[in-house]
């Protein structure tokens, strides 16, 4: 059985389609990257998968189970988490802080209303989270005051607590430099890797697509317009037009590189 | 000690030895202005837990009037007298109203949250003081009140209700201590942030928005019927009136609200300073109080407790 399954998922903003009838399957511990221009439908379909948005029509099936109704919260405790293009984690308090409300909050059952949150078992797994994701060293800082690249990886780490079946991330790379990218998704791909989790991750930067994902799902207008491996999406004719100039710019670039050496 | 109870927590016992040892060296009028001071730091407590998760609400006199009405009626209509029993469903009721009103209001924020607690507190204000058989604008006395089966009244009954504030708001700053430690308590600080987040670790935001509406209304609901045993009346006009919720508001700002000791300290501080602005500048009370909250916004935006943090900061 696949992992997750969409059927026919649209989402509609007025006269605007912003998702047109997606049917996709996702199969356990893939490497998906997602990629397509600006307003392709990308971040859309991620909102609708993690219950930010609802379809206009079309449902969503994790593990063989409807989940197109459910919240957030709820689809969270089934398994899917995600992080965002703009990291969504608490500013006003410590990276160490973020994590440490994170791991509480993911204990089983009814949330304490007395029981100390600082507790050594929590402490010791917000240190050694920090540890695997690079950012021990921001451990006390305010997270507003922190690099972008630190607060996309909180975001991540936070998104991985629930120690979940399926994580998506959105564009975890943007709004960082270059010479971080590479640095960010190594930390990522490499927390995740050991724990045999299927990673779906939206990307502009086509080197990083190429590079760590083992199938790309490619967006236009709405709709997936190739998906299959890396070599055989990024010659699909469709994506060389559609996902614009990136592509040609690639491979200009090899052809350049090559003349060069 | 040090194992068991945190340093605020000491601080709180400490407080509390003082506070009962005092009672035998002050006057009467100061021990009533302690009275009342408690109980209503008890309403300012409920009110931080709502600051510091990013809601006001203006209406918090619902809750302390719901308080002192449920002692009043229950007194009134059924045997009961004892002031621990009377206080405990005083807290039950006001918790109770506080939960269902919460299941709405927990699905607003900023002026909306505030404006509807207020929306509330003048709809139960309009249902008292047109009902003349809860004595309408007058209100009512409420007499005949015991301890543990002794009758007490007069000076006895002054000192008793002292005693039991003093107690009371040192257990229930100590249970608000730890609740705030907690991860429920944290949670108040992740939700002001960013609600988003919270969403998507898993943790339903209106819950736990309720669930700290709920203590905020109970916490309201002890301070109201402490205050009414204190005063032996209850009416509309001193307990539920839009005017009571904002003197809360003041003492929460004047306060801060960095530690649950701060809204004591800013309740007994915003009651001596209206007895003496009465006293001494009847004429100009008000305008000496809204000074005070002119000053204290200005140079102490964190309240009168970041006095205390700069302090031990620097010590």
């Amino acid at each position: 059985m696949a992992l997750l399954n969409t059927h026919e998922l649209s989402k509609s903003f007025g006269s605007v389609v912003a998702a047109d009838r997606i049917t996709v399957s996702i199969e356990e511990k893939e490497v998906i990257g997602v990629i397509g221009a600006n307003g392709a439908g990308k971040t859309t379909f991620v909102n609708m998968v993690t219950g930010y948005l609802k379809p206009t029509s079309g449902r969503i099936f994790f593990q063989g189970q409807d989940i197109t109704p459910l919240s957030p919260r709820e689809i969270t405790h089934l398994g899917i988490c995600r992080s965002f293009q703009v990291p969504q984690v608490f500013m006003s308090l410590s990276a160490f802080d973020n994590l440490m409300i994170a791991l509480g909050v993911v204990q089983k059952g009814v949330i304490p209303l007395l029981r100390p949150l600082r507790r050594k078992e929590l402490i010791d797994a917000a240190g050694s989270i920090l540890d695997r994701y690079g950012i021990a060293e921001y451990r006390d800082r305010e997270t507003g005051l922190l690099p972008q690249g630190v607060r996309k990886l909180l975001d991540i780490a936070m998104a991985m607590v629930h120690n979940p079946k399926l994580v998506l991330l959105d564009e975890p790379t943007s709004g960082v430099s270059v010479s971080e990218k590479y640095g960010i998704m190594d930390v990522v791909m490499n927390a995740l890797k050991d724990l045999g989790i299927t990673v779906m991750f939206i990307e502009h930067d086509m080197d990083i697509v190429e590079r760590y994902s083992r199938r790309i799902l490619a967006f236009y207008d709405g709709s997936i317009v190739a998906d299959g491996t890396p070599d055989k999406v990024l010659e699909n004719e469709k994506v060389r037009e559609f996902v614009i100039g990136e592509e040609i710019h690639r491979k200009g670039r090899k052809k350049a590189g090559a003349k060069n050496a | 000690m040090r194992g068991i109870f945190s340093k605020t927590e000491i601080g709180l016992l400490l407080a509390l030895v003082v506070f009962l040892l005092s009672q035998f060296a002050l006057p009467d009028w100061a021990i009533f202005i302690g009275t009342i001071s408690l109980a209503r730091g008890l309403v300012v407590l409920g009110l931080m837990i709502l600051w510091r998760t990013g809601l006001i609400s203006f209406g918090q006199a619902l809750f302390f009037g719901t308080g002192g009405y449920t002692v009043g009626l229950l007194r009134i209509n059924t045997g009961l007298s004892d002031i621990i029993l009377l206080t405990v469903l005083a807290i039950l009721s006001s918790g109770l109203l506080a939960y269902l009103l919460g299941l709405l209001i927990s699905r607003y924020r900023e002026i909306f949250f505030a404006m509807l607690c207020l929306a509330f507190s003048m709809m139960l204000y309009g249902l008292l003081v047109n009902n003349e058989k809860l004595g309408g604008t007058d209100g009512f006395n409420v007499f005949g009140l015991t301890i543990f089966g002794i009758p007490v009244q007069g000076e006895t009954l002054q000192s008793v209700n002292f005693v039991w504030i003093c107690v009371l708001a040192c257990v229930l700053g100590i249970g608000v201590n730890r609740y705030l430690s907690s991860t429920m308590g944290n949670l108040s600080a992740a939700i002001r942030d960013n609600e988003i987040r919270v969403e998507y670790l898993g943790v339903s935001v209106k819950r736990t928005i309720n669930v700290k509406f709920v203590i905020a209304g109970a916490l309201a609901g002890a301070g109201g019927a402490v205050t009414t045993m204190a005063v032996g009346h209850v009416d509309p006009d001193a307990m539920v009136y839009w005017l009571v919720s904002g003197e809360f508001v003041f003492v929460t700002i004047l306060a801060g609200t960095g530690n649950v000791a701060a809204p004591f300290l800013g309740s007994i501080l915003f009651e001596l300073l209206r007895t003496y602005a009465f006293q001494y500048l009847p004429l100009v009370w008000q305008l000496t109080m809204g000074g005070v909250l002119l000053i204290t916004i200005l140079f102490l935006p964190n309240g009168l407790w970041s006095l205390v943090q700069r302090t031990a900061t620097k010590e």
